[in-house]
């Protein structure tokens, strides 16, 4: 019987490693990226011959489709010649969710890209960004006339719409969070369920019962009303979750240290919560800029720039776009003007993005570059 | 000296009876939350009324039709007889194909992005998801039809002449170039585009959360990656995927403008996918409101309300997955 920790003569010595090396879990080998490398370019020589020569088969599309299947029967084979099946499964496993990864960031490149591509006669154009289509007829080129009608209805009406939702909306949540009591059941349910109403019934509604009933003019306000109802229940749902993730140790820290409670939550919890706050406001109002119909059938449709969004017809970004695909788009001139305020929209979904980082800053505890310069020169005293 | 605690009831000797703690909020306190409460309060008031106006002006519809409003496909203006009987399928068709294309998409994505990018290229993809979602549905719309449709036409056509033995892939009048345009199937793709990013999102997060120590008993245990996102992360995530799923669903079953810019609207049923024709309930009412007479709008609205109940359903039978199942309870919101 051996002593517990004597060396065992059948083993062959064990080599102490001269550093701690840890050991890496993931390591890409050269049989790995070749494999990869070998089947795909195996299976484009294999489609190229079967689908462009010997099938009677058309279409770019296919080709596609046709490749991606022969890489991944290849993969498999390539890889059953060189490893178990374990091994095997895993790497095909990994070769198909890396694919699905790939094509949904090549889906978001190709939409900007494609709205920049051909967008791309109308923006150069500096007309393009500071006028409107007021003057624009079928044969007008595309030095003549632009969106900004669509630019300043877009901006005036997330404006309104963001100063009735997103009060109300975080006011709600921090409701849920913090108050509770009877009325969270109820409130809650009827936020879920406002959330799944489509946002052409919600223009509908402001059409029936403001516009109709009470009269309020076909305006700007009318349209940020009907887009204010439907980010309200986003912004609240989105806030209550980033609220309820703020740790309780700090809310009962802060009790502890005898503040109240509003002193708490405007002291203690909405900064914490402010990046996540931010980020849900932001996804909100990228939400209510992009919304076509309700506008559609709130604010009507002009040509002329109009300031004011209590009076008259307002255009905004998106009724630009399909007001000129549907109504003029068999003439190249006003799709391609389409495509500018396309791309200028998601300009704009892209500019809420970065406010968003910037205002909602890193982490709670996380300084800022001058915070901490400051904190540094101040400890060096 | 020590400070006695006393409790509003002198608890008798023995009995382990927690005292009652009475605790009394300071007038600004007090302000506050009243506050926050007519906050919660005006928008479960707001959204009540916004139900109530929207049943009230529906239902001279469901009054002057009566149930044939759900089985008649036909949209008359003149003589006032309204039915969904075709728009109704069709929304659940292009609801059906989108989700069969996004919910496998979407979650190989988010298997990838929470189990296999590397640190530097997961943050990258979580950004462009979160973009993906936030592209206006219009992007996504004009896209369809002027960069996908001409160049999918082709493929449509290809299943159509060689899977002909599955019956929704036939065609009812001899195929000919504008045979494929506007079908359901292309509406159905291009509006998967728009759940994706949901149903992605809510899964990463869910597989973020799988238990670390279950993780690496599957890797101890000698199980390869694939090996561990099969028995640890997806039943782990098996509730919150299937309630991301349902809400990518809701999400595609109220798209108004892709569907609009896209599909060739007709009031009757096309279940014969490839097909042009067809229509869905949001689209209906987008490109009908125009014309609409007292009447019809009373009839759209009636199919606004019943497409806002088919939606509140997916998404209330998604709220009850996700909080009963065991990731769900860990995210549930």
């Amino acid at each position: 019987m051996t002593r517990v920790g004597a060396a065992r003569a059948d083993l062959p010595a064990a080599k102490s490693p001269a550093l701690d090396e840890p050991l890496r879990l993931r390591r890409v080998t050269p049989d790995d990226v070749l494999t990869v490398a070998g089947a795909a370019v195996g299976s484009l020589g294999l489609t190229w011959i079967i689908y462009e020569r010997v099938l009677p088969l058309t279409g770019a599309l296919g080709f596609w489709v046709s490749w991606y299947a022969l890489f991944v029967i290849f993969y498999l084979a390539a890889a059953a010649l060189q490893w178990n099946r374990l091994v095997v499964r895993d790497r095909t496993m990994g070769v198909l969710v890396s694919t699905g990864g790939i094509f949904a960031s090549a889906v978001v490149i190709e939409q900007i890209g494609y709205s920049f591509v051909k967008g791309l006669p109308a923006i150069s154009h500096l007309n393009f960004w500071i006028t409107s289509s007021a003057l624009v007829g079928p044969l007008s080129p595309l030095s003549v006339g632009g969106m900004l009608h669509g630019a300043i209805g877009s901006l005036e009406q997330i404006g309104l719409a963001s100063l009735f939702s997103v009060p109300l909306g975080v006011a709600a949540a921090l409701f849920l969070a913090e108050v509770g009591g009877r009325l969270e059941r109820p409130v809650r349910a009827i936020v879920n369920a406002m959330t799944a109403l489509p946002s052409i019934v919600a223009g509908l509604l402001i059409f029936a019962l403001a516009i109709i009933t009470l009269g309020l003019p076909e305006s700007g306000i009318a349209a940020a009303l009907a887009v204010s109802i439907v980010m309200l229940p986003t912004v609240t749902r989105a806030s209550e979750v980033v609220l309820r993730v703020v740790p309780g140790t700090l809310r009962e820290a802060s009790f502890a240290l005898g503040a109240s409670q509003w002193r708490t939550v405007w002291k203690v919890i909405l900064p914490t919560a402010r990046s996540g706050l931010t980020t849900a406001v932001v996804l909100a109002m990228a939400r209510g800029i992009g919304e076509t119909a309700p506008v559609l059938v709130t604010a009507g449709f002009t040509n002329y720039v109009n300031a004011d969004p209590f009076h008259g017809w307002q255009a905004t970004l998106p009724t630009f776009i399909i007001v000129n695909i549907l109504d003029y788009g068999q003439h190249a001139n006003y799709v391609a003007r389409a495509y500018g305020a396309g791309f200028a929209l998601m300009l704009v979904v892209v500019l809420l993005f970065t406010i968003a980082r910037l205002v909602g800053g890193g982490r709670p505890g996380e300084l800022s570059a001058r915070q901490s310069r400051k904190l540094r020169r101040e400890a060096a005293l | 000296m020590a400070v006695a605690l006393t409790s509003a009831r002198p608890a008798p000797a023995g009995d382990d009876i927690p005292r009652t703690i009475v605790s009394r909020p300071s007038r600004a306190d007090l302000v506050f939350r009243g506050g926050l409460r007519a906050a919660g309060l005006s928008s479960f008031i707001i959204t009540g009324l916004i139900l109530v106006f929207l049943v009230y002006r529906s239902l001279w519809a469901f009054r002057a039709d009566g149930l044939s409003f759900f089985t008649k496909q036909s949209w008359i203006f003149v003589g006032n007889e309204f039915g969904i009987g075709g728009v109704l399928p069709g929304t659940l068709i292009i609801g059906t194909i989108a989700s069969l294309i996004a919910i496998p998409v979407a979650i190989a994505t988010a298997i990838f992005i929470s189990e296999y990018a590397p640190g530097r290229l997961r943050r990258v993809l979580i950004a462009v998801i979160d973009l993906m979602a936030a592209i206006p549905s219009i992007i996504y719309g004009v896209w369809g039809r002027f960069f996908l449709m001409p160049r999918i036409i082709g493929v449509m056509s290809w299943f159509s002449r060689h899977i002909s033995w599955f019956p929704p892939f036939r065609t009812t009048v001899l195929a000919s170039s504008s045979t494929f345009v506007g079908s359901p199937a292309i509406a159905g793709m291009v509006v998967s585009l728009m759940a994706i990013p949901i149903i992605t999102s809510l899964s990463r997060e869910v597989f973020s959360q799988a238990p670390q120590n279950e993780r690496e008993a599957a890797y101890a245990l000698g199980s390869t990656r694939w090996g561990m996102v099969r028995t640890v992360v997806i039943p782990f995530g098996r509730g919150g995927v299937v309630g991301a799923s349902m809400l990518g669903i809701g999400r595609a079953l109220g798209e108004t403008i892709a569907v609009l810019l896209i599909i060739n609207a007709s009031f009757q049923l096309n279940w014969h996918v490839l097909q042009s024709g067809g229509d869905s309930i949001a689209a209906m009412i987008a490109g009908l409101w125009g014309y609409s007479s007292a009447n019809m709008l009373s009839a759209l609205m009636a199919a606004g309300l019943v497409l806002f109940s088919i939606t509140l359903v997916v998404n209330s039978l998604a709220a009850v997955i996700i909080n009963r199942s065991r990731s769900g309870a860990a995210t549930a919101d």
